[in-house]
């Protein structure tokens, strides 16, 4: 008979989780709720506006959009890990100097996807920058904040100035 | 807006994914989930049984073979925009798929999802009838293939019944004489368009042959518009568009009125319209 319930075994931030989870139940929610990880935010729920976006594999994706279920044998890192490791704490630090967040609820969908863009190397142009990060819907800064901010992170890690 | 409750399976193979979804009652495949789980999120959609294809080997690859790529259902949108056989065999898709979605769900959608959802304001689903594709269909009585213009039929509604998967499609690999086109309207990037054309024509000489037009977000599937095709095979731009007139009644909807659409389609197609003709591609 087919299952709702299933025993997931996965690693989040480095460490591993073992659950039983229901398998209605989105990869965001599970870490919100089972984990206590709040920095993956929960917007939309339909896929539109980033706030959920969570890594699987070293791939961000809509953590609205992918069963926790479907996530096991998986490698999950959230803003917190991200955080945690230093990864993104020039972002973090460029996105605090030049008031690319106010209420910061897009902030954690925001970093990361700017970070996958960042990781592949070179200099993203402005255009490339807002259309990486088109799917991340900010209602407080009207973005320019935010491009400016992952364009600086950009120029300084390839070495060069503005 | 959370998914009614539901039974899941990890299909091993193809098979034991047939299997299990000819023993529900009403079960649903899942590949990238992109489109799938929002509807569960909003509980448009409740089925029993989710059947889960994302671990079936052999799904995922893009294959030459005897003048067709064949791109796998689980084909992701961000592998196929790296691929080089897409960019050389499928120049219409490599045109169409920056526009698809935003880069987290490119990184999770799949060619397959979008063709067997047949969303009508969809990307790929246009240009797969503009490439005159087929569609790969596995299902209890063994495998089939579907000529794309026969594969949508309504909104939503596809060749495909509740014990089918869709595993692969199949494109004519372009040839010199191949021009394609493609362009549409929406108001963020990566949104679903207000209107979208996706076309494909044939071209030796002067004027171009095997016109296809196809738009999207214009109707309940993607519509060819044959009366422009023919007027546009005759050479005659202006023509083609004011055809559009006899072949589109795009619905109103949530993002525009069908008199704006049609004459966003109208602009798309004058867009695309010389690259079809001429012989830069």
């Amino acid at each position: 008979m087919s299952e709702r319930f299933h025993d997931i075994v996965l690693t989040v931030n480095g460490e591993e989780v073992r659950e039983r989870v229901d398998a209605r139940k989105t990869i965001v929610d599970f870490l919100r709720e089972d984990l206590g990880l709040t920095g993956s935010h929960v917007g939309c729920e339909h896929g539109v506006c980033g706030a959920c976006t969570v890594r699987v594999d070293g791939i961000i994706v809509r953590g609205c959009l992918m069963l926790a279920v479907q996530c096991d044998g998986a490698r999950i890192e959230t803003i917190e890990g991200v955080s945690d490791q230093g990864e993104i704490a020039d972002l973090q630090s460029a996105f605090e100097t030049r008031n690319a967040l106010q209420c910061g609820y897009c902030t954690p969908g925001m970093l990361l996807t700017a970070q996958e863009l960042l990781a592949r190397g070179g200099l993203p142009s402005r255009e490339e920058i807002r259309a990486h990060l088109s799917g991340n819907y900010c209602r407080c800064t009207g973005y320019h904040a935010i491009v400016d901010a992952v364009e600086a992170v950009a120029q300084a890690r390839s070495g060069g100035r503005r | 807006m959370k998914p009614a409750p539901f039974a899941y399976e990890r299909a091993r193979s193809l098979d034991h994914a047939i299997e299990l979804i000819g023993g529900a009652e009403d079960a649903r495949v899942l590949a990238g989930g992109q489109s799938l789980i929002a509807t569960l999120n909003m509980r448009l959609s409740r089925p029993q049984l989710i059947v889960d294809i994302n671990r079936v080997s052999g799904l995922d690859r893009i294959t030459l073979r005897d003048g067709y790529l064949e791109i796998g259902a689980l084909v992701r949108y961000a592998q196929a925009e790296r691929s080089a056989e897409i960019a050389a065999h499928a120049p219409l898709f490599a045109k169409a798929l920056p526009f698809i979605g935003h880069p987290a769900i490119r990184n999770r959608g799949t060619i397959g999802g979008s063709i067997a959802f047949g969303d009508p304001a969809a990307e790929l689903p246009a240009c797969f009838v503009a490439l005159d594709g087929e569609a790969v269909i596995a299902g209890p009585s063994g495998t089939r293939v579907v000529k794309a213009d026969a594969f949508y039929k309504g909104l939503f509604e596809t060749a495909l019944t509740p014990r089918d998967v869709l595993t692969a499609i199949r494109l004519p690999a372009a040839t010199g004489e191949t021009r394609t086109g493609f362009a549409e309207f929406a108001r963020r990037h990566g949104d679903y368009a207000m209107a979208g054309l996706a076309a494909t024509a044939r071209t030796s000489g002067k004027t171009p042959s095997d016109v296809r037009l196809v738009f999207f977000g214009v109707g309940t599937a993607p519509v060819r518009a044959r009366a422009a095709e023919a007027a546009l095979a005759a050479g005659d731009i202006e023509a083609s568009v004011a055809a559009l007139a006899k072949d589109l009644d795009p619905p109103d909807d949530v993002q525009a009125t069908g008199a704006v659409k049609r004459r966003l389609a109208g602009v798309l197609l004058k867009r695309v319209a010389a690259g079809l003709m001429g012989n830069a591609s």
